[in-house]
């Protein structure tokens, strides 16, 4: 009974992610008539506002992922392996960055970094008393936009390394040390290399979320007038739109997140000394001494960036009359949240269609991850490999390109989905799942299956084992993974861009459209909301009595 | 300054508009009977409950119209859905091309668009009653599928706290000058209807070459025509290419230090006509907005609070705003707009790259 179930999942899952991408290709060698082409592709390659954009990409990636691990792998061993103190707020803050939706990260520093109006450059000013048209900041530029991708991709980095030096035993920075290897030599001969696949992935993963990211560069960009390669697609779609060329563009985002993640898998495959069995000991924090204070003081620095001078300044945004001067007695108001609440007619339909889409993303993306991993993890059919390949295959699709695909496969017959939540619902589940299934994957790995095996002896099917033993044992990761998908959620712009529809319209997409029409405030308000509900709901899921005291795993 | 009114001939002289009915084909000039708010009407209305208005009026007027409606007829919820008019357009497109019927009232910056719509027969024709009483011929299309509901200019505009007002531009040419670069704001063509508008008039008049050096002064390009007056505001640039002379009036009315100015060389003007859908899911609430927006109460909002300018012959100018017979304007014309707008956007694309 059980597996046909479980082969109606190996198929919907092929027809999920198979079904756009074969489209997107479809498209991509054909002409608008429907014959056979190679056209789009040389216009690709010789034009220029094609090649611009890919070159800015190349190296907004790059550097982003550059500036990531050069913050983010120092901060993550600060914050595993010594004594610095606040530690836990340091992580807390660091999820903070996390949860913040890029987009909103963008809109912030340009209240703050804008070269005019920005409220640095004018405590600039005030501070030295330069001239109208002096600056420190502008966020309107290349390296302005590297800088704000960086602010909230790091986090990824973050994670991946404090994760992998929690893991690294004690014994072995003991063993040198006690053959006379001094601090430097043993994090140089041994604690680095062992976090160097880590570092590694963060700084892969940091160069795709660089690539892919959507808000950031549409936001900052577009007014100092260039192109990356995910506005340049996005811009393909205005009147009249070029589907195809649309297509073919999202070809080369594709084909490069794929070659690089065989690179990856080929460098750590190499690198196989790295994994480290169990955990041997709790790892020996290093003491800072009296430089643990100045330690905390960088991380608090850093922390600046992403965290306290955006949302401060969307704060004092909600109350300004005009957002970019500092709350006054004249500058006060409350017109900004009352105009969201009452007068702004899209804030109840873009807040019920994010709630729907967070909270169904997040349970049926669970659920598909929990299924997967079991079916891989415990052999339980053939193909079971192609499974789990395809689950992990949309990491290797940007959100635009998918936004992009689903478009193409979904607005003609048999299944219009568009203008429906489903497609939305689809787009963010094929976004999340990658990221879901290797959680709940190396979550099965620890668990051993005599239990479950013990069940299906005294009669229990599989799909009842599965949900009476196996997850009950797997909930902290469960939870953990539901609130992933719910985050990514709320974070996702890029492909809700593409997708939605006056009645579909989320969250993302209303602080978006605000912004083109530079309605600040609003912005403020929307975006502080947003931030609350998120960190409210990941707080409440973790409180849920039985759920037990759970931690993000991304923490 | 006396108030006055903007009747059809003062408009007419001014500007030597090309007038909405001289594209209409004059084959079958058939527009239907006016209607009027009748309690059927209202009580039809009431039972779809709500009207879906896909609009490019800026949110801080667009949203007191609706909620205007809403306070008039209890029961009938407005969902403003506001973009800019060629995004709008494209909406509206790809929506129709999946058969998705969401729109019931469409209002756009792009006089064009109505030319293409009504070609391709997705309209409804509709005359409310103060249309068919207090509005010019010329302001109407002569089937009755579209009447223009408001209209403003696209302006020159400046920070008074960042430029004295004899150092302004007075002039498309002074924008041109080395003073202003890096201090100019502008909107995006493929984005505004009002842009598009203004592009098409400016280059027509002036040539491509002014975009061509305009585009030399490292110009902020951001997309809404709302958005240039706001970054005036904010003091974030000195001053604006093009803009909504509207949102300037608003944010100067609010004592925001902004001024606008009218280039020698004429305000390109922009007519935004609204209309039905056939489709419309809402069609009694459709015909009710539609009566509203024509009336002098919503004519009235749009003008005073909105700092539009109205078609309407009761709705006299605010006083303290230019009024437009004292304008030179440049001549609006629609047909032309919509045969060039691909290569306008094409265009422009590759001057400004972006």
């Amino acid at each position: 009974m059980s597996l046909p179930i479980l082969l109606g999942f190996a198929a919907a899952l092929c027809l999920l992610i198979l079904l756009p991408l074969s489209w997107l290709v479809y498209y991509s060698v054909h002409d608008r008539a429907g014959g056979f082409t190679l056209a789009n592709f040389v216009q690709l390659a010789t034009d220029p506002t094609f090649l611009d954009p890919l070159v800015t990409t190349v190296i907004l990636a790059v550097s982003s992922a550059a500036i990531c691990c050069a913050v983010a792998a120092p901060m993550g061993w600060l914050v595993a392996r010594t004594d610095m103190p606040l530690r836990r707020t340091v992580r807390a803050l660091v999820t903070a960055s996390f949860v913040t939706p890029p987009f909103l990260g963008a809109v912030a520093w340009e209240l703050l970094a804008a070269p005019n109006s920005g409220l640095l450059n004018k405590l600039f000013r005030a501070a030295t008393g330069a001239d109208a048209d002096e600056y420190l900041f502008d966020i309107y530029t290349l390296p302005g936009l590297i800088f704000v991708i960086s602010c909230y991709t790091f986090p990824y980095v973050f994670v991946l390394v404090t994760n992998a030096l929690d893991r690294i035993p004690g014994n072995l920075e003991d063993a040198s040390a006690i053959l006379g290897g001094s601090a430097w030599t043993t994090a140089r001969r041994i604690t680095v290399p062992l976090a160097m696949p880590a570092a590694l992935a963060g700084a892969l993963v940091a160069f795709l979320q660089a690539m892919t990211l959507f808000g950031s560069p549409a936001i900052l960009a577009l007014p100092s007038g260039f192109h990356t390669m995910t506005t340049r697609i996005w811009s393909l779609f205005q009147y009249p739109p070029k589907l195809e060329l649309a297509a073919a563009a999202s070809l080369p985002l594709l084909l490069l997140t794929v070659v690089l993640l065989r690179a990856e898998a080929v460098v750590l495959g190499r690198r196989g000394y790295a994994v480290v069995g169990g955990r041997q000991g709790d790892p020996r924090r290093v003491r800072l001494g009296g430089w643990k204070w100045a330690a905390l003081a960088a991380a608090l620095v850093v922390l600046l960036n992403p965290v306290f001078l955006p949302y401060g300044a969307l704060l004092n945004a909600v109350f300004s009359r005009v957002p970019s001067e500092f709350v006054s007695f004249e500058n006060f108001t409350l017109h900004n949240i009352v105009f969201v609440f009452f007068e702004l007619s899209s804030t109840p339909v873009a807040f019920r269609n994010t709630l729907i889409l967070c909270t169904s993303a997040a349970t049926i993306g669970t659920v598909m991850a929990v299924v997967i991993a079991y079916i891989t993890s415990r052999n339980v059919i053939a193909w079971h490999r192609a499974l789990g390949f395809l689950a992990t295959a949309p990491v290797a699709v940007p959100g635009i390109v998918l936004g992009v695909g689903l478009f193409l496969t979904y607005t003609r017959p048999p299944l219009v989905l568009y203008g429906t939540l489903w497609i939305l619902l689809i787009a963010f589940i094929t976004i999340a799942l990658p990221a879901a299934y290797q959680q709940m994957q190396s979550a099965f790995r620890v668990v051993n299956p005599d239990l479950e095996e013990a069940s299906r002896i005294l009669g229990a099917t599989r799909l009842g084992t599965l949900g009476r033993i196996t997850a009950p044992l797997l909930r902290t990761s469960v939870i953990a993974t539901w609130c992933f998908i719910f985050i990514g959620v709320i974070r996702e712009l890029s492909a809700a861009v593409m997708l939605f529809t006056a009645d579909t319209k989320v969250i993302s997409v209303l602080i978006f459209d605000l912004n083109e029409s530079g309605d600040l405030g609003a912005i403020a308000v929307l975006g502080i909301i947003m931030l609350v509900f998120t960190f409210a709901v990941v707080v409440l899921i973790n409180r849920i009595p039985g759920f037990g005291a759970v931690r993000l795993r991304n923490n | 300054m006396p108030r006055r009114n903007i009747s059809r001939r003062t408009l007419l002289k001014a500007s030597g508009m090309a007038a909405i009915g001289a594209f209409a084909a004059p084959l079958q000039a058939a527009a239907p009977e006016p209607t009027a708010v009748t309690a059927a009407l209202i009580e039809a209305a009431r039972k779809e409950g709500k009207v879906v208005f896909y609009t490019s009026i800026d949110l801080p007027v667009a949203e007191p119209i609706a909620k205007a409606f809403e306070a008039k007829y209890p029961g009938i919820a407005v969902r403003v859905e506001r973009t800019g008019s060629e995004r709008v357009f494209q909406r509206i497109g790809q929506e129709y091309a999946s058969n998705i019927h969401a729109v019931d009232v469409v209002n756009s910056s792009d006089a064009a668009h109505f030319i293409v719509w009504k070609r391709d027969g997705v309209l409804a024709p509709f005359v409310p009653e103060d249309a068919a009483k207090h509005f010019a011929a010329e302001q109407k299309d002569p089937d009755g599928m579209f009447a223009a509901f408001r209209m403003s200019l696209s302006v020159i505009g400046y920070n008074t706290r960042l430029v004295k007002a004899e150092d302004a531009p007075k002039s498309f040419a002074d924008l041109l000058d080395p003073k202003w670069v890096g201090k100019i704001v502008k909107g995006h063509p493929a984005y505004s209807g009002t842009i598009m508008t203004a592009t098409h008039q400016i280059s027509r008049d002036l040539g491509w070459g002014y975009f061509e050096k305009l585009a030399k002064q490292r110009v902020m390009q951001v997309q809404s025509a709302a958005d240039p007056p706001k970054k005036l505001g904010l003091g974030e640039r000195a001053v604006m290419a093009d803009g909504n002379e509207y949102v300037l009036f608003q944010l100067k009315e609010s004592g925001s230090p902004v001024e606008a100015v009218y280039p020698t060389e004429g305000t390109p003007l922009i007519v935004s006509p609204s209309a039905l859908f056939k489709a419309a899911p809402n069609p009694n609430a459709a015909r009710l907005f539609q009566c509203f927006c024509f009336s002098a109460e919503c004519q009235e909002l749009v003008v005073d609070k909105g700092g539009m300018r109205s078609f309407h012959a009761q709705i006299k100018d605010k006083p303290g705003r230019r009024p437009l017979g004292e304008i030179k304007l440049m001549k609006e014309d629609p047909a032309a707009v919509e045969k060039l707008s691909e290569e306008i956007k094409a265009r422009y694309t590759k001057i400004f790259r972006v």
